[in-house]
């Protein structure tokens, strides 16, 4: 029996992994072994590719940029959500349960819809191809979902923690710093890895919004077709390194997801 | 310090949920509040503590007006009837978090952190975290909070709810043990007439939002001022029966007695009866003769008028050593207290008395007349 659901386990894997394994794979070949045949593992293996990556400006750059924006808009929708759950799940107001409800409709709009209000507006105000341009843009869809997933995690918090704070002396941010905040880190994690992933592999508004300074990794990976064909080995290698961002986020924060992809409504 | 309540009222959603509540506590008292749930015991705490502002009213602090300022200024504390403490700190600095926040030097702070816990017996679990104690030892965290920063007023919403029985029972001993010796205002809500009986201070009644009676413990059992006040004072809940006196005749129900002599000054008119549960007796077959279908009354050894009346079993509950009888009675329905396991029958007829001097005579609104001249056999028997 045991052996049986290992068995299962163990292909479960192997088709998970087959494709990444595969990237990996033809990053450690050259061009011309890519396209000369079928090979399981790199015959001669090499870390050229991975040399273009990290030494030709347009491949680390367009990285960098990426990681710019991606960090950005995770700290903006954090700071801008924190509050804004907060109210949501400890004030009763005019129109809360609606204003609540509107923001996940942000979400409901394909991305491609705020491609031309945003390209418009952010080349009258100056903020096209900037790194900022696509982190407010992506705040569109990460704030609503940040707002959802934290607020279900600050109503699990009773309210009267927050009254023993005020009895005890503390102030309203002092409170909200040192005593919520800690008990909302799963929340905050789960949000900051959505956050993350969205943000890291939306394409559209990135490339959309970007020409030549603020190219995000994305971009530049579909621009590698030259006079000389498709680069494959490098094109492979710049998708692993873009993996690995993704990888690092899921390390640091599964400790606080466990409980944390529940949402807080346990 | 004293802390007053002058005509604080709070209204929510076009629902009053304290009205016109006016109460005095006097430093260093002890006082409980004692009502059903949503009497209102909570919201009036709240007030007390400044959490919620009253709609109408002002909250004095030695005569100072402070009903509009925010609780963080205020002197108090309160441990809430879910055990509320900071889960991402230890006990030590779940404790020692009111201290820190006034700013007391650190090695003060330490020595009043495990005074505190060594007086209620957590000093052993100081580095631990809430979440790994069990729920008596987090409610004993939650008062430690409560009691290490001399607060001028200790507010307790129901802490002992949650507690099994025995904890509950050690605890509430502790609790008037805690503050015999402060200068601290204690007030304690709790929906139990027993608990309220054995903490004993100050008693405040509190009725669909109104404080409908104020006085110390004995005082307002022995004398509950109206219908509720005494429906609320007592567990079970004392019976209310309807008599009318016509001349030197008194009518219960069907039956009808002669004025027994601590009633000589009512008027004719209608009445209510209040019949504690453990004044009423069973009269043994013998002594009753034949059960009659009508009330009626004898004389006991002491020359006074008793009321004897049939009735039928509804449920005998046998709880330890007590029996606690339900029974009907015409239209009435009585709760008895007896002593002993009595095995009744259901339907089984009985023949119940109660001396009419121990009985309380509400006017026709319910207030008090009349309260037992004898003195309450005792108080632990509630």
């Amino acid at each position: 029996m045991t052996l049986r659901k290992s068995l299962v386990m163990l292909l479960y894997l192997l088709f998970v992994l087959v494709p990444i394994y595969w990237l990996v794979n033809m990053s450690l070949k050259s061009n011309r072994e890519i396209l000369g045949g079928l090979t399981l593992w790199p015959t001669a293996p090499t870390l050229d590719n991975y040399r273009v990556i990290f030494t030709e400006p347009s491949w680390y750059t367009s990285y960098l940029n990426s990681l710019t924006y991606v960090s950005m808009n995770v700290v903006i929708s954090l700071l801008v959500a924190l509050p804004a759950a907060y109210a949501f799940s400890r004030f009763r107001f005019l129109g809360d349960k609606h204003m609540f409800f509107w923001l996940l409709t942000n979400r409901m709009a394909p991305p491609a819809v705020f491609l031309l209000p945003f390209f418009q507006l952010y080349s009258a105000v100056g903020l096209f191809d900037t790194p900022i341009a696509v982190a407010l843009a992506h705040c569109l869809f990460n704030v609503p979902l940040a707002v959802w997933i934290l607020e279900g995690f600050m109503s699990s918090v009773p309210k009267e923690i927050d009254e023993t704070a005020y009895i005890d002396g503390y102030t309203f941010p002092k409170f909200f710093v040192r005593i919520f905040l800690p008990m909302i880190r799963p929340g905050i994690g789960v949000t900051a890895f959505f956050c993350f992933m969205f943000s890291w592999v939306e394409l559209l508004l990135a490339r959309t919004l970007t020409s030549v300074d603020a190219k995000p990794i994305v971009a530049q990976m579909t621009r590698t077709v030259s006079a000389a064909g498709i680069d494959w080995g490098v094109l492979a290698a710049a998708g692993v390194v873009a993996l690995l961002p993704g990888v690092a986020v899921i390390y640091f924060v599964r400790n606080h997801v466990a409980k944390g992809f529940a949402l807080g409504r346990v | 310090m004293s802390l007053q309540l002058d005509g604080v009222t709070l209204t929510m959603h076009g629902e009053t949920y304290i009205d016109n509540a006016c109460l005095t506590l006097e430093p260093g008292s002890f006082n409980v509040l004692l009502g059903h749930t949503l009497a209102g015991k909570t919201t009036l705490m709240r007030l007390m503590a400044g959490l919620d502002r009253p709609d109408r009213g002002r909250i004095l602090v030695d005569g100072r007006d402070v009903t509009g300022e925010p609780v963080r200024r205020r002197n108090i504390s309160m441990v809430y009837q879910q055990f509320i403490n900071y889960p991402t700190l230890t006990v030590f600095d779940n404790i020692a978090s009111p201290l820190r926040q006034a700013r007391v030097a650190r090695r003060e702070v330490t020595r009043r952190v495990e005074e505190t816990a060594a007086m209620l017996g957590i000093d052993n679990l100081l580095d631990r975290y809430p979440q790994a104690l069990s729920g008596g030892q987090q409610q004993r965290t939650a008062m430690a909070r409560a009691l290490v920063k001399d607060a001028d007023v200790i507010l307790f919403d129901e802490p002992l709810v949650n507690l099994d029985y025995k904890l509950r029972e050690a605890l509430r001993h502790e609790m008037r043990k805690l503050f015999a010796s402060r200068h601290t205002i204690a007030v304690y809500a709790t929906t139990e007439p027993a608990e309220a009986l054995a903490l004993g201070g100050t008693t405040t009644l509190l009725h669909e939002g109104r404080i409908i009676q104020s006085g110390s413990s004995d005082q307002v059992y022995r004398a509950p001022c109206n219908r509720e006040a005494a429906r609320l004072y007592g567990e079970p809940p004392i019976n209310l029966v309807a008599m009318r006196r016509r001349g030197q005749e008194c009518h219960i129900g069907k039956g009808a007695l002669p004025v027994p002599s601590v009633w000589q000054t009512l008027p004719d008119g209608d009445y209510s009866l209040g019949v504690r549960p453990h004044h009423l007796l069973s009269v043994p077959a013998a002594e009753a003769g034949s059960p009659g279908r009508q009330s009626g009354s004898a004389v006991d050894s002491a020359g006074e008028v008793v009321w004897r009346f049939p009735a039928y079993v509804r449920v005998a509950e046998i709880s330890g050593s007590e029996t606690f009888l339900h029974i009907g009675h015409g239209d009435l329905e009585m709760v008895a207290h007896l002593e002993g396991i009595h095995e009744l029958d259901v339907d089984q007829a009985l023949t119940m008395q109660v001396a009419c001097r121990r009985l309380f005579v509400f006017d026709a609104e319910g207030n008090l007349l009349l309260s037992p001249s004898a003195p309450q056999p005792s108080l632990s028997r509630v």
